[in-house]
């Protein structure tokens, strides 16, 4: 590895206790704890985070968007996986 | 990331570039895995570069004035900015990089005097004021032209604008703060003050790009909802809420004619600080060659940081 060729990581910051964290954008750096810093940098100079993940862009395996129409097509025929599906009788209470 | 391959014949190409023009018009976003015509992907490179340069740039004139700034708050306000400026130049090289181009290589062009950053930068900050001018003035008509771009039809660079918008509004109201501080002050301040306008007005006008009879990328870019307004559409409109703003201030906007030949001389190279500038970039980019080396060195020995 070359100055050059320093690896790409993505970010995730948790922006307060209580949710997930969240994608931020991506950043190059030679090992995770220079990557964890430069985060902090970045991505949380006006205190938008409380807690940073660091992943190296290389692990991420993503579905491909020309598979888009047949890899999420399973769910489009079941909307009875949805509580609307269902008809209830009008009045009744906590359902 | 591993791509899946496929044909491309002459149906696939078609089809595809029905599908981009149908996401284009619904105004839907592009994102980076997605099929794109080239001449998009090209004009989004040069675009987001010319973007990502002018940030880091941009850190120069202003940097100037650091040590210089009047009190401890003016100095960490500043610091702040230029911290923000450096910032803003990384999301925009990482928002380019998912088109496929490397940020060194980006880099090695600008040094290289093959990709621009914008032709503001090749003024000096001759005097204090001139940091406020910035901040009202270039920043404000940045924020003009960078609010739109929100909305652009890339989603990387899109999401990266709605980071930078949310800042520059700090970076616009610390310039006109200093700036009523100074029109407020002394008579020699306020006349700094009004100098420092008076030089800033022109080249903020040139900031959003020649009149649209000559700006030979806007249709196309405007087709492809990268751009949503013309650049004298944006021009009007930054002249129109520059005018008010200025009046609060004591301060008067000058009148008279842009002088397009100008223009043209800074963007050939011929501006005050264009040399300068990019010598100090080239300068800056080589002394920091050792902090590089050392972090390689560093992560190599404790086996971390695996090449991509």
């Amino acid at each position: 590895m070359t100055a050059t060729d320093w690896p790409l990581w993505e970010v995730f910051v948790r922006s307060r206790r209580g949710l997930s964290h969240t994608h931020a954008g991506s950043l190059h750096a030679p090992d995770a704890e220079m990557a964890l810093r430069n985060a902090r940098d970045l991505y949380t100079r006006r205190s938008e985070g409380v807690s940073i993940w660091v992943v190296p862009s290389t692990a991420v395996t993503a579905s491909s968007p020309d598979e888009k129409d047949s890899f999420f097509e399973p769910a489009g025929d079941k909307p009875y996986r949805h509580p609307t599906f269902y008809e209830i009788p009008e009045g009744v209470q906590h359902l | 990331m591993a791509t899946v391959a496929y044909g491309t014949d002459r149906t696939d190409e078609a089809a595809r570039q029905a599908a981009f023009d149908a996401a284009v018009a619904a105004d839907e976003r592009i994102e980076p895995r997605d099929w794109m015509p080239d001449a998009y992907r090209a004009s989004l490179v040069r675009q987001m570069a010319q973007h990502a340069h002018s940030e880091i740039i941009g850190m120069q004139p202003e940097a100037n004035w650091i040590t210089r700034a009047p009190s401890l708050r003016r100095k960490a306000i500043l610091m702040a900015k230029v911290q923000d400026e450096a910032g803003h130049g990384l999301y925009l090289y990482s928002a380019a990089e998912t088109l496929g181009t490397s940020r060194e290589e980006l880099l090695d062009k600008l040094h290289a005097g093959r990709q621009r950053y914008s032709s503001i930068f090749n003024y000096p900050t001759l005097t204090w004021a001139d940091v406020g001018a910035i901040g009202w003035l270039v920043d404000g008509a940045a924020i003009t032209n960078q609010v739109p771009l929100c909305r652009c039809s890339y989603g990387p660079y899109a999401r990266a604008m709605v980071r930078i918008c949310k800042e520059e509004s700090f970076h616009q109201r610390q310039g006109y703060e200093l700036l009523l501080a100074l029109s407020r002050g002394t008579p020699a301040q306020h006349a700094m003050a009004q100098d420092a306008v008076d030089r800033w007005w022109w080249p903020s006008l040139m900031m959003f790009g020649p009149p649209d009879e000559e700006s030979g990328h806007s249709a196309q870019s405007m087709a492809w909802k990268i751009k949503r307004h013309s650049n004298d559409e944006l021009r009007r409109r930054f002249i129109e809420i520059s005018g008010p703003q200025a009046d609060a201030l004591g301060l008067t906007l000058p009148t008279g004619e842009i002088d397009w030949d100008e223009f043209k001389e800074v963007l050939k190279g011929n501006g005050p600080c264009n040399e300068q500038r990019i010598a100090q970039r080239r300068r800056a980019h080589e002394e920091g060659a050792w902090v590089r080396d050392a972090a390689v060195a560093y992560a190599a020995k404790h086996g971390e940081g695996k090449p991509s």
